[in-house]
């Protein structure tokens, strides 16, 4: 412990902490624009300067830590107009058109300015616009807004290990861009949009299908249905200023009735479809002497990184589609042959915690019917809470409601495919009752839970131990990839997520996603899974329903025609 | 004498491609004596001589040295920092170029006593001969056994690598520089840690100027002691000077500390031609401050140009006659200095552009007494937090006149649109 006096209070705060830190212990808020937790310190933005005694400069409460003795003030009028000039300067050089922005009141900027009480801006504008980046289906960039931060830097370099995202040229000229080029379509970017969700401001954001889903609301002639993916249940509640948790279900279910979806069904339906379906090819594999590891094919982001970087190894993915394609493929097959609809006339919605889904939704290998997508459109977390509030629906005061049928009855194990491992976990509680043909006496596989880079875990199949692990962020992903290359992998089953923590980390999930907020999110998603009365797979009598009613077997013909893909070797992804 | 040649003893006198000139000289007798030295007697010796850094910031020499000492490391790196940007001076140039052993001398003496094990000279890209001249002169130094494995059989293992920036401004500052040796883009980082702690690669550094270097092996000759008699109590051992502009004789001066700018400027400069009126003069570079005429005895010593917000830079003296325009000059440096910035931190990167818009106001009389507060206030925040000593020291020069030559401003203000 080290004695300070901050604002004229003496204080003893922990040896090393920053003075950021000691400040909010004490309950003083020092403004902060570049600082992101969980990310590298940069310090550029220079907002958080704040007076220590005896240094001559002001120095950056986020990189300084405290000493023995010393003496800070946050909020001395030198600070103060320090903070007010810097914001100004920033503001010179940003689109200001606030009310014409995505990000209207949610800005961190835009509230910076506010809270310092910046009336009129002393500099005049220096901006000198730019082209904006809307040549793929997941992900806008505006550069005319960007303020420089560094944040999407960071988490695509050192987060993701992407390093798509740089920062470019000198002086006044800086800009952050796609390091080789001008679009993210130039470069190996996967489309996570990590980077969209730690941007301050609204220079990188997922590019908005809200539009197109009302104007298909709007159609008399459409029949729109909507399906939910396992992680949006626990973070929806955040988009209305609520804790993360499972109980806002009822009230999502509710809400997206209210925008007008004829059907509201559930992503974890096919979640567990997708554990069937991707449990039997792995154990096809193992009998068969397939491909091993076999690697999970229901992250986007993972199928685009493996398709850009490793094309010599994509006989390792899993050729199941992803649970959002299985959805869609079933709904324009299965659902709208029971229903007696033209699959042409039915519209597929999913709400998604992704904007790398958007992209797999527009891939042309994702049309069961010749130039009919799957899935029509795909709205992140954060579109489905502005649609919300846009259609005046008072979310917190919604009754409970529950899915519709055939898509809404699901299993625990399909819950906990938004956490990482949760996938792995939900594989190993339906594999090893099958193979082992006795019920397993824990359903909880801890080693695969948590936040750890990468977990593993070895299981016994069939009297055979067995060793798999799971990555979650592309980082990870890669080590265990580039084991594989090298023929030291000693797995036989992988999953990958890239997004930290899964899922409930997903780059279009509500704004202020940290490590903490994740691990909140992961563990609302356990509490639901031990509510479940349901918690593996196999057991979802709707699944039992569709194999005997339509899809026949597991891996059978027309599971082949439906539930699963192929891949090929890809370089940008236009 | 005014001068006191130490540093530049050898200067014209050695031909600076032959380490043999060097050796006949007095060369590397330091180096001899001081591998036959406790490290840390080495290390006492700096801490005698009062050695401060050369570069600019002035910080005691010894300190860094023991720092580096201190920090267990399989590598440590010492790095000479020979990218002389900075307008207006040429020193370094001078020393490369005419006794390039002698900073590999002080070189390998650092190394030795704070246990470096690589070394780089990282010189300016533009500085041709000096890089050709180094490089020669490191390969002739390792051929004969001053560099190496076992150094002179003393046991002691350095090598030393000669570097080349792209001509960006900004890698003079340390950490810039560190990203560059990294094959980075030179853009500072956040301190703490500092070079000593965590430098290149992530390994603890020390970085020294080639002058600083440079000094150590008269230290190691003629003890810490005797070497703090020469300056003054604050500032020891001499000082080389940059001295350029109106100015009859422009050169590099070698002169002890405390010996006052007039001194310098009429008597070794020989004064400003045609007799023309000295307007005023910059210190250190374009990152120093400008004072007027009647500020001249002003002696050079760090202390002394602390007191007024200043430091001596590294030693460069431009003089400016009245001919000049301080809205003309200013404007020069201000669009220098955002032309350099690399962008990373908010000050540097957005303020610069505005400073330039505010001091046009001013030099084409269009200015309002609301400009000259914006002027100020904006050039002080970018000096108070900005995040390396580019933006830091890069509107010293203007602050300076918003002290010394506030008339100006006003006068521009009361004639604005009157012309």
């Amino acid at each position: 412990m080290v004695k300070i006096k901050i604002n004229n209070k003496e204080v003893n705060v922990k040896t090393n902490t920053t003075i950021l830190d000691a400040a909010k212990e004490n309950g003083i808020d020092v403004p902060t624009l570049c600082y992101y937790p969980d990310l590298h310190i940069n310090s550029d933005c220079r907002i958080c300067s704040v007076e220590v005694e005896g240094s001559k400069n002001l120095l950056t409460a986020c990189s300084t830590p405290v000493k023995e003795g010393m003496v800070i003030r946050t909020n001395s009028s030198k600070v103060l107009n320090a903070r007010k000039t810097i914001t100004e300067l920033i503001l010179a050089n940003h689109d200001t058109n606030c009310t014409a922005c995505v990000k209207n009141m949610k800005c961190e900027l835009q509230s910076l300015a506010n809270q310092l009480g910046i009336d009129e801006n002393r500099f005049p504008s220096v901006l000198k616009q730019q082209d904006v980046d809307d040549q793929n289906p997941s992900i806008y960039r505006n550069p005319n807004r960007c303020i420089k931060c560094g944040r999407c830097v960071d988490v695509c370099k050192d987060v993701e290990g992407t390093h798509v995202l740089e920062t470019m040229f000198r002086g006044h000229d800086v800009q952050v861009t796609p390091k080789y080029g001008k679009f993210l379509s130039d470069e190996d970017c996967t489309f996570c949009g990590q980077c969209s969700s730690v941007c301050p401001v609204a220079a990188i954001t997922e590019k908005d299908d809200s539009i197109r889903v009302l104007d298909a609301l709007n159609n008399p002639d459409i029949h729109v249905i909507v399906q939910v993916a396992p992680s949006i249940r626990v973070s929806i509640g955040e988009e209305f200023g609520e804790l993360s948790g499972g109980e806002w279900t009822g009230k999502l279910v509710t809400a997206l009735r209210s925008l007008g979806f004829d059907k509201v069904f559930d992503t974890d339906f096919t979640a567990d479809l997708t554990i069937i379906e991707e449990g039997h090819e792995l154990l096809h594999r193992v009998q068969t002497g397939g491909k091993l590891p076999m690697m999970t094919s229901c992250c986007p982001g993972w199928i685009n990184y493996a398709e850009q970087k490793y094309p010599e190894m994509l006989e390792h993915l899993s050729t199941c589609k992803s649970p959002q394609q299985m959805f869609g493929s079933l709904a324009k097959t299965y659902y709208a042959q029971s229903e007696k609809l033209d699959p042409k006339n039915v519209y597929v919605v999913s709400i998604m915690p992704c904007t790398a889904k958007k992209y797999e939704a527009a891939r042309e290998e994702m049309q069961v019917h010749e130039n009919i997508p799957d899935v029509d459109a795909v709205l992140t977390t954060r579109e489905l809470g502005k649609m919300i509030r846009q259609m005046g629906i008072n979310f917190k005061e919604l009754p409970n409601d529950e899915f519709d049928n055939p898509f809404g009855i699901t299993t625990g194990a399909a819950a906990i495919f938004g956490a990482t491992g949760g996938v792995m976990e939900a594989a190993l509680r339906t594999v090893s009752e099958v193979v082992n043909k006795e019920p397993l006496e824990s359903l909880d596989f801890k080693d695969v839970r948590g936040m750890q880079g990468i977990k593993e875990a070895e299981v016994e199949l069939g009297g055979a131990k067995v060793r798999v692990a799971v990555a979650h962020t592309l980082k990870h992903a890669k080590q265990l990839t580039d084991q594989i290359k090298e023929g030291t992998s000693p797995y036989a089953f992988i999953e990958v997520m890239t997004c930290p923590g899964g899922c409930i980390g997903g780059g279009g999930q509500p704004y202020g996603t940290t490590n903490e907020k994740r691990q909140e999110r992961i563990n609302a998603t356990y509490q639901l899974d031990s509510e479940m009365p349901l918690r593996k797979s196999h057991e979802n009598p709707y699944i039992t329903e569709i194999y005997e009613k339509f899809l026949k077997e597991p891996l059978g013909e027309l599971s082949h025609t439906y539930l699963h893909t192929h891949y090929k070797p890809r370089g940008k992804l236009k | 004498m005014l001068e006191k040649k130490m540093l530049t003893k050898r200067f014209g006198i050695v031909n600076p491609l032959s380490i043999k000139d060097y050796i006949d000289n007095g060369g590397y007798i330091s180096l001899r004596k001081a591998l036959t030295m406790e490290k840390i007697t080495i290390i006492d010796e700096i801490e005698n001589s009062k050695l401060r850094g050369r570069g600019g910031a002035g910080f005691p020499v010894h300190i860094k040295m023991l720092s580096l000492a201190k920090e267990v490391s399989d590598v440590k790196y010492l790095v000479n920092n020979a990218d002389e940007g900075e307008p207006g001076n040429f020193k370094d140039r001078a020393l490369l170029e005419n006794d390039p052993h002698l900073t590999i001398e002080g070189m390998i003496i650092s190394a030795y006593a704070s246990g470096a094990t690589k070394g780089y000279i990282y010189i300016r890209g533009e500085y041709n001969r000096a890089i050709s001249i180094m490089k020669w002169a490191v390969d002739q130094a390792r051929d004969m056994g001053y560099l190496g494995e076992n150094i002179l059989d003393s046991g002691f293992d350095f090598d030393i690598e000669v570097r080349t920036g792209a001509g960006a401004y900004v890698v003079g500052e340390e950490f810039a520089l560190l990203e560059s040796i990294e094959g980075k883009a030179g853009r500072t980082r956040v301190k703490p840690p500092f070079p000593t702690e965590r430098g290149l690669f992530g390994k603890p550094t020390l970085i020294n100027n080639v002058e600083t270097f440079c000094n150590l092996p008269f230290i190691i000759e003629m003890s810490g002691k005797s070497f703090a008699k020469i300056g003054t109590p604050s500032s020891t051992g001499t000082k080389l000077i940059s001295l350029s502009g109106n100015i009859n004789n422009p050169g590099v001066y070698e002169v002890p500390f405390g010996v006052t700018l007039r001194d310098v400027i009429d008597t070794l400069g020989g004064g400003v031609p045609e007799s023309r009126k000295l307007k005023m003069v910059q210190l250190g570079g374009a990152c120093g401050p400008i004072i007027p005429e009647f500020m001249l005895d002003l002696k050079i010593d760090y202390d002394r140009f602390e007191d007024f917000e200043s430091k001596t830079g590294a030693g460069a003296i431009i003089v400016m006659d009245d001919r000049h325009n301080l809205f003309e000059v200013l404007l020069r440096i201000v669009e220098f200095f955002g032309h350099e910035s690399c962008g990373k931190c908010t000050p540097c990167r957005e303020g610069h552009i505005q400073l330039e818009y505010l001091v046009k106001k001013f030099l084409y009389n269009e200015s309002t007494p609301k400009d000259l507060f914006s002027l100020e206030s904006l050039a002080r925040v970018m000096h108070q937090t900005s995040l390396c000593g580019l933006g830091q020291s890069s509107p010293i020069s203007l602050i300076s006149t918003l002290g010394y030559f506030r008339d100006e401003y006003h006068n521009r203000i009361e004639f604005a649109g009157k012309e």
